[in-house]
């Protein structure tokens, strides 16, 4: 990574903490306060993002909504992530037939569309950000969970690892001290592309209903109200998912400079 | 004889798929805390009747030992009855043979476009100069982090709002398929853009292009000859991905564009809680990715040219 590079994601990066964790400085407006007499306003000086059918401030709302998002964003992220190395890490190191059980089991998870999956496990846990985050986390895990088993049986079979064999190294030190640091670079960067696409899969379940229910600032829940004025004010709408394009294509251009290739996960 | 054992092991592979995905859901219904037979009725907000109740547990043999339930459930499954959906109350087999075609059309014509634009992309990205190629580059990272949702909405407010050229619903005319049918290429064309330009580079500059090149082959001679299959290759294997993420876009784009379809009845099913209907669409989509992943693997087999024996 470049120098350029590292101080721009840090710059990004360190933004969409401060928005999250204190939007207030960046917005300091209530972002639920209504005000019927100033409905509709288009992008002005005074609203840059325009107001909504309630007369409340959009830039306002997308700014503090970031906090709900990118949360089930990164929880669903690490839900998936922390199942995907316990799968790929086992599938990688047991004996065959496990390696080849577990398989199976992750094809049959990837089998079924994300979105497609994360509706299935909410028609059994019903609606919320919780079943949202684990909806998410739970169908991103078998894409990382292949690539995880790979990356680990490539180490596995590395001139390091015969090393450390040939030198009586034990299982749990050939671990700490081999396998994990070399596996977390990549998964570092697949990690950052995956917040963006969690953030993706997020507001689309809350686009959907499915997800943070109204009227709480989630990007996906905006865009969702504003779709019924699409005619009348884009803003409502167009907005919400500048900010998750943001943040998304923003992992995407991170995760690939730390060295992520485009897979499908 | 090769072909029947690979077709074999294809269809041996699926119906293990098929039966850990159905025992998931088996599982997944029974975890669902408190009365399944009031989960299956639609929750405890349905405030099913206690017959309605009682006729739910005895249709899905909720009475009998968890093991014979099990059964029940697969044999059932085997004979296509995935049982009545409860939201629709028609048997969800019929439901979903009349939801599946424009769900399957939006999504094949999807991905047909996908693959142009990404092919037109590619070839544009190897003429570029320096300035292209940047803003090539950006265009497509942007592309694939764009939610459908939002592209939708976008794509209605410029040409449906804005221009007026095409209409914000799907009413069934060509014209109503544009926009759904950009709404979801568009981010899968950004996606297979990065890995054609990527393994097309790779291609171009190799040594049997430039051994090519030599024999005295054009430059379009040789990337049609040679440079394509290298750039189909990778996109290609990403298919199967490509397909189950287009049924996925399905259910948001059947929804902006209030198009009939998987999707919407999946939403609404999920919505009611609808759990065959659920399960139906569930194994369905299963299917969909098995028989699409298969398919690619033999194209893959017919254009590569190193893996004919392998």
């Amino acid at each position: 990574m470049s120098r350029t590079a590292k101080i721009l994601s840090s710059l990004f990066i360190l933004f969409w903490v401060l928005t999250a964790f204190a939007p207030s400085l960046i917005a300091p407006a209530d972002p639920l306060a209504i005000n019927p007499s100033q409905a509709f306003q288009a992008p002005s000086s005074a609203h840059i993002f325009g107001t909504d059918e309630s007369g409340r401030d959009v830039f306002t709302r997308v700014i503090h909504g970031a906090g709900d998002s990118l949360y089930i964003g990164l929880a669903a992220t690490a839900l998936g992530m922390g199942l995907a190395l316990v799968l790929g890490t086992a599938a990688a190191l047991a004996p065959r037939w496990l390696d080849e059980v577990i398989l199976r089991v992750l094809e049959a998870l990837y089998s079924v569309p994300s979105l497609l999956m994360a509706l299935l496990i909410i028609a059994f846990t019903g609606p919320g950000v919780g079943p949202a985050i684990v909806a998410v986390g739970l169908s991103t895990a078998p894409g990382y969970a292949r690539l995880v088993r790979s990356q680990i049986r490539t180490l596995k079979n590395s001139e390091m690892l015969e090393a450390a064999t040939v030198l009586g190294r034990g299982t749990w030190l050939k671990v700490r001290n081999h396998l994990v640091p070399n596996a977390l670079q990549p998964l570092l960067a697949l990690v950052t592309l995956g917040i963006g696409q969690a953030v993706i899969w997020a507001a689309a379940l809350s686009f959907l209903g499915l997800g943070t229910p109204p009227p709480a600032p989630e990007w996906g829940a905006m865009l969702s109200a504003g779709r019924t004025y699409l005619h009348l004010a884009w803003w409502l709408s167009f907005f919400p998912g500048l900010a998750i394009v943001v943040v998304a294509a923003g992992s995407t251009l991170i995760g690939r400079a730390l060295g992520g290739k485009v897979k499908a996960v | 004889m090769k072909l029947l054992a690979w077709l074999g092991r294809k269809v041996g592979g699926a119906l293990v798929v098929l039966w850990l995905v159905a025992t998931a859901i088996f599982i997944g219904v029974r975890l669902i805390p408190g009365d399944p037979a009031e989960a299956i009725m639609g929750g405890p907000g349905s405030q099913a009747s206690a017959e309605a109740l009682a006729n739910a547990r005895s249709e899905y043999g909720l009475d009998l030992p968890i093991i014979s339930q099990y059964f029940l459930f697969l044999a059932k499954l085997i004979r296509l009855d995935f049982g009545t959906s409860y939201s629709f109350k028609d048997p969800v087999l019929q439901i979903m043979g009349e939801v599946l075609p424009p769900t399957i059309n939006l999504a094949l014509l999807a991905l047909v476009v996908a693959w142009l634009l990404a092919l037109l992309f590619a070839l544009l990205a190897m003429r570029a100069n320096k300035f292209g190629r940047l803003l090539g580059n950006a265009v497509e990272i942007v592309a694939a982090a764009v939610p459908h949702f939002w592209l939708g909405a976008v794509l209605i407010m410029l040409f449906s709002s804005m221009l007026g050229w095409l209409p914000a619903v799907a009413n069934g005319t060509p014209a109503g398929l544009v926009l759904p049918v950009l709404t979801l290429a568009l981010p899968l064309a950004g996606f297979l853009t990065q890995l054609m330009r990527d393994s097309l580079n790779t291609a171009m500059g190799s040594q049997f292009a430039l051994a090519a090149r030599a024999r005295g082959e054009s430059r379009l001679t040789v990337f049609r000859r040679h440079g394509l299959r290298h750039a189909a290759l990778p996109a290609l294997g990403l298919t199967g991905w490509a397909f189950s993420s287009l049924l996925s876009g399905a259910v948001v784009v059947e929804a902006i564009f209030a198009r009939p379809g998987l999707g919407r009845s999946l939403l609404s099913a999920v919505l009611a809680r609808d759990i065959p209907m659920v399960t139906g669409i569930a194994l369905f989509s299963a299917l969909v990715y098995i028989v699409v992943m298969a398919l690619t693997e033999a194209i893959e087999r017919l254009i590569d040219p190193a893996g004919a024996e392998s």
